[in-house]
This record gives C-alpha cells, structure tokens and sequence, in this order.
C-alpha cells in the first residue's frame, strides 16, 4: 500500500516536469538573423564553391557569418557588409557578380548567343522560301500521281 | 559566306570554352594584390607576450606563409619553405591560423622553423581580413607595405624560382 502511495508520488512528480514551456528561440535577435540569413544566401562560401554562405557548415563559412552578424550588431549596411568582403575576397563571393566591363561578356553572353541562334534560324528560313518550286512535265506528274496513290493503297 | 561565319563562330566558341576549362576554380583573383595589406597586432607564436604587426615590417621586401599544424598541404610544402628561408632571399614570417598554440610550437619543433616568427592568429580574424580561404596561402609584401602576390596553396619550387624570387628581386631594387 505504502509503496503504491509512493509510486503515485513520484509519477505526480514526473508528470509536473513534463510540463512543456514554449521553446526558446534560437537566436538572441530574430530580425537580425533573419537579416543575415537572406544576406548570407546570396554570398558564396569560398571553400566550398557551390555552398552559400547560408548554407554552407565549412569552418570558414561560420567564421563569415559570425563576421557579418557582429558587423550588423554595430548597425552597418548590407552594402557596407558586402564591399567589405568584395574587397577581401574580390566578386568571387557575390552569387551575382555586377554588372561591369570585365562581366560584360557573363552578362550578354547568353543574349548574344539567342540573337545569333535566331539570326541563323531566320536567314536558313528566308532561304529556303526563295528557292524555286520545282517544274514537273505532264508525264512526271501522272507517274507521281501513281505513286501517290499507290503508297496510299499499300498502307490501306 | 553564312557557313564560314557560323564555323567561325563555333571555333570562337569552343576556344572561349576551352580556355575556361582550363582554370582552376579554386584560385580566386585576390583583390588584395596591389593594395596595402590589411592592419593587424597579434601575439607572437613562441612568445604571447610580444606582439607582431605588418607595420613592423615596413622599409623590407617580406613574405608572410599562412600555415597551421592541422593542414596537410602546408605538410608538403614545408621543406619548400625550410629551403627558401635558407636562402635568405627574404625574411619570411608565419600566420600561425587557427591553431592551438602548443600544437602549432610543436609542429614547428618536429618540422623546422623557417620563420623569422609566427602571429599567432587563434580565430581566424586577421585571416578573414587577409582573404585567407584555404591554407597555405604565400603574400609578398614590398617595402611600402604593398601586397604584390598572393599564392593560394603550397609554393613549390618552380614557383619560387619562377615568380617569388625574381618579384623579390625586383622589389628590393626599387
């Protein structure tokens, strides 16, 4: 009886520490997080070229982030963030690389093929309608005719 | 006439393409080549109570090796290193990166130090502004305190031979 007694005790007990709490976020600031996260997706890690920043679990990449989340915590820009690590790492690291001389050819190359696809499509096209439609004598077009008429009864 | 643009054109083409398969994508263009190298005071390797700064080192042509006990690469490059410092070409100086300061003593112990000294660079943070991503990494820092090279990886000897010395060379006369 007495252990039973007990046993009700203990299990009252462990049923009060089940008691969930909401869970505690992850982070100390939510926005700032948030902030860093889209900033960091478009930031490429260097030691693993084909990871973002955000994504990427290279010691390097969690270096970057601390970095970037500690300059934001003194109120720098996203702007600020990404010249200061343009001028570290170079244009590498931007997903999207600007637009300027030297990426000219990265940013029109893919138009400039599609012009010159099209270009060669139209002048094959232009072509084609100006070559001259064949003469047939009487004779060439009853055998033709025949021809016609007999494929169509075979498959028939 | 259309045909032998269109073949030409197909030529350009696989040439660009060609040429790009030949990169090493691992050899990002540092930005920092022709700009100052960035500040930095740390601690020494050997002795925490001395510092080091890049500033220490103005008025000499000087190369700064990125190595930490834990990376292989730098394993292999080392007797490279052992054989440069000999030379006396230039006072190299280690960036200790990373590293847990008794291994990094230790490694150098085992190996051989080439270094006139080490920084000791616990967190990276002096790395980062170095745009240091894969370690070994070589700079060759000129007398205005100028970054002129960076070598991403092991120097080799052709390396050496064929790009640092005579850069060396070069800086120290000017």
């Amino acid at each position: 009886m007495l252990s039973k007694a007990i046993t009700f005790v203990l299990l009252m007990v462990l049923a009060v520490a089940a008691w969930g709490k909401e869970a505690a976020p992850v982070a100390e600031d939510p926005v700032l997080e948030r902030r860093l996260q889209t900033l960091s997706a478009e930031l490429r890690c260097l030691v693993c070229q084909n990871e973002s920043l955000a994504g990427s679990r290279a010691e390097l990449a969690v270096d970057l982030r601390n970095q970037i989340r500690e300059r934001m915590r003194q109120g720098q820009s996203d702007e600020e963030i990404v010249d200061y690590l343009v001028s570290r790492y170079g244009d590498f690291v931007l997903y999207r690389p600007p637009l300027k001389l030297t990426t000219l050819l990265l940013w029109l190359g893919p138009l400039l093929l599609i012009v010159a696809g099209l270009a060669a499509l139209f002048y094959r096209l232009s072509r084609r309608r100006e070559a001259p439609a064949i003469e047939l004598t009487g004779s060439e077009r009853e055998r033709a005719r025949a021809l016609l008429s007999d494929s169509g009864r075979e498959r028939l | 006439m259309m045909r032998y643009v269109l073949i030409t054109a197909f030529v350009a083409l696989v040439a660009l393409l060609g040429v790009g398969l030949t990169l090493n994508p691992r050899e990002v263009p540092s930005p920092l080549v022709g700009k100052p190298a960035p500040n930095f005071q740390l601690p020494q390797l050997h002795e925490p109570g001395k510092q080091f700064s890049q500033k220490d080192m103005l008025g000499k042509v000087w190369l700064l090796n990125v190595w930490a006990s834990w990376c292989v690469t730098c394993r292999e490059e080392h007797p490279v290193l052992v054989e440069f410092a000999k030379s006396g070409a230039a006072p190299l100086y280690g960036l200790n990166y990373k590293d847990e300061r008794k291994d990094g003593i230790a490694w150098l112990k085992q190996f051989g130090d080439p270094y006139v000294l080490s920084a000791y660079d616990r967190d990276g943070r002096i790395g980062i502004d170095y745009g240091v991503y894969g370690v070994p990494e070589t700079y060759v820092i000129d007398k205005k305190g100028v970054i002129r090279y960076k070598r991403i990886g092991a120097l080799t000897p052709e390396i050496l031979k064929n790009k640092v010395l005579p850069l060396v060379a070069e800086l120290n006369k000017g």
